[in-house]
């Protein structure tokens, strides 16, 4: 019976969407090749282990609790060895963790323990028999690639959003599991965490993310794209073009494209962006694209399901108007 | 400091590129090349620290076909003072393949840091740099956007999804470097002459087993046909129903 280690992501003991996300992907994975198991580990400071019955809420049948009071801040190395001893000693066929900041950190550590074969921010994946088919954007989205790993265990990484976190309640068995090295051994410690510029809410998390470019003309005019997100009550982020960030009106930690982040919400808003190749790789993915732009024959319409074609000095703030009444008035 | 920068050799992204008969790489017909972007980030950083840390030296070292040459001069002339040409026909999809022979290659040169680009723009792997580090047994810290370096120890900022860390890490250690630690400088013709009298060492690449393939290469899926919903504040009414009641975005 085959079976996958889900590495499930946390910060400050909560776990991110980004963990139901893999163990969804594990569990449809696990189903296709004919069943078997998903073993989802979460790493935290005491009390961690209370997340347990959200991860058999997504389809774990087992939770690892590796609870230690030094694990209060992430501990790179501390996880990647027990993650590593955990698949060597559960002969689990694969690890899958998120490939975010911090799964891209870690995977590529468990692949060096284990000796394992690694794909990295795949969108898919599924496991044939000795071997495990993934689907990976490459060339920064303008190509995908689909790959061929050979060996067993081995890693894989998922980019956030690719899948649909779907509840699949199972009955969990919940284990404790010890540190494979002392925490306390690690090199790298992590002496801060801070906020981030621009607020909590994640651009690779938030279902609605309202992006701003150079048709803004000025910095103060991002209040627009502030009112406008604001709009949606809670669960759009900001983003900004290179252009934008590189001209210091945002925080470069927003900017989406090929050198920034690489975002997938439900719905994603282009105000006053012309859709540069390099920007249309970082957000092309998106489910729904809206834009808005005085050109009408600018690039970002190629990519958009629907367009508006106007000055958005005038657009946005109607559109912000609409947006609140419609997010008011939907059916709770 | 004593200081490796691994760069990679990839294809323009500026550029649009057709699929290659194969169904498994690019048609290299009019393509470009240059040092992948945040590699030459990280050579940027390097130089820069050598610039407010006295005197030191920065080696840039490559995989790849003899056309690799370009990239490793280019960035001796931007103020690299050496490099290492690590030969191979082909360069692998394998993270773990090449970072087995770089890790060959960096092993008991005694280095202070050694720096990566926090992914290559081709693969966007950002496997090689950590998977080094472990052969290696250094220290390592991936995706910094702030960096300071005092005495055998060093500080970083990695940002992360809604939140920003700082690290602490004992030298020597092997880094990833994202943007924010300085724009690369443009090379100067001094700089470009200069580059062609530096040296430029040249030994077989050591490739580790490749486990990992690319077997098909596609071009994204397009998008279905969007549309025009409207001119102006005026469409925006039409543009709400549409997002409700046919994107089903809005509940």
């Amino acid at each position: 019976m085959t079976s996958i280690l889900v590495f499930a992501e946390t910060r400050e003991n909560r776990l991110r969407q980004v963990a139901f996300e893999a163990i969804t992907a594990a569990r449809t994975a696990v189903d296709a090749a004919g069943g078997g198991e998903v073993h989802a580990m979460v790493a935290g400071s005491v009390g961690v282990g209370s997340v347990a019955s959200d991860l058999g809420r997504y389809g774990a049948d087992v939770a690892l609790i590796l609870e230690d009071a030094a694990l209060e801040r992430y501990n790179a190395e501390a996880v990647a060895a027990t993650v590593a001893a955990q698949i060597t000693a559960g002969g689990h066929r694969a690890a899958l963790f998120s490939s975010s900041a911090e799964g891209r950190d870690i995977a590529p550590r468990v692949a060096g323990i284990l000796g394992a074969p690694i794909a990295a921010d795949v969108t898919a994946f599924t496991l044939d028999g000795d071997a495990i088919t993934a689907v990976h954007p490459v060339y920064t989205g303008k190509a995908i690639a689909t790959l061929r790993l050979e060996g067993t265990p081995a890693v894989l990484s998922q980019r956030p959003g690719a899948v649909s976190a779907v509840e699949a309640p199972r009955e969990t068995t919940v284990e404790s599991v010890r540190p494979a090295i002392d925490p306390a051994s690690a090199r790298v410690v992590v002496t801060q965490l801070g906020a981030a510029v621009g607020g909590t809410l994640d651009l690779g998390e938030a279902p609605v993310i309202v992006a701003g470019g150079r048709g803004l003309r000025e910095a103060a005019n991002f209040a627009l794209v502030e009112a406008l997100a604001d709009a949606f009550g809670g669960t759009a982020a900001v983003g900004a073009t290179r252009a934008v960030t590189d001209d210091g009106w945002r925080d470069p930690s927003v900017q989406i494209g090929q050198t920034g982040r690489l975002v997938s919400p439900d719905l994603y808003i282009a105000v006053g962006i012309s859709g540069a190749i390099q920007h249309l790789a970082g957000m092309r993915t998106s489910k729904v694209i809206v834009a808005i732009n005085r050109d009408k024959d600018a690039p970002i319409f190629t990519v958009a399901d629907y367009g508006i074609v106007g000055d958005l000095f005038e657009v946005v703030p109607k559109l912000t108007e609409e947006i609140k009444a419609a997010v008011d008035h939907r059916p709770s | 400091m004593k200081i490796a920068v691994c760069i990679k050799r990839v294809p323009d992204t500026e550029l649009r590129f057709t699929i290659a008969a194969d169904g498994q790489s690019l048609d290299s017909t009019g393509m470009k090349y240059e040092i992948s972007t945040f590699d030459e980030y990280a050579v940027e950083a390097a130089l820069r620290l050598n610039e407010a840390h006295g005197p030191g030296e920065v080696t840039v070292v490559g995989l790849g076909p003899a056309a690799l040459g370009e990239q490793l001069r280019r960035a001796m002339s931007m103020g690299a003072d050496r490099a290492i040409h690590l030969t191979a026909d082909e360069v692998p999809f394998d993270g773990a393949a090449i970072a087995h022979a770089l890790a060959d290659a960096l092993e008991g040169q005694s280095y202070d840091l050694i720096l990566f680009g926090r992914n290559a723009t081709d693969t966007g792997n950002g496997v090689v740099g950590p998977m080094v580090a472990h052969q290696l047994n250094l220290p390592c810290v991936t995706g910094i956007s702030h960096l300071e370096i005092g005495a055998g120890q060093g500080t970083a900022k990695r940002v992360l999804e809604g939140a920003v860390e700082t690290v602490t890490f004992p030298l020597p250690a092997v880094l990833t470097i994202d943007e924010g630690l300085g724009r690369p400088r443009i090379p100067s013709l001094k700089g470009i002459m200069g580059a062609k009298k530096k040296p430029l060492a040249e030994s077989p690449a050591e490739l580790g087993p490749v486990r990992v393939s690319v077997t098909a290469l596609a071009p994204p899926p397009d998008r279905p046909p969007g549309r025009i919903v409207g001119q102006g504040a005026d469409a925006v009414p039409e543009l709400v129903r549409l997002l409700r009641d046919e994107a089903k975005v809005l509940s």
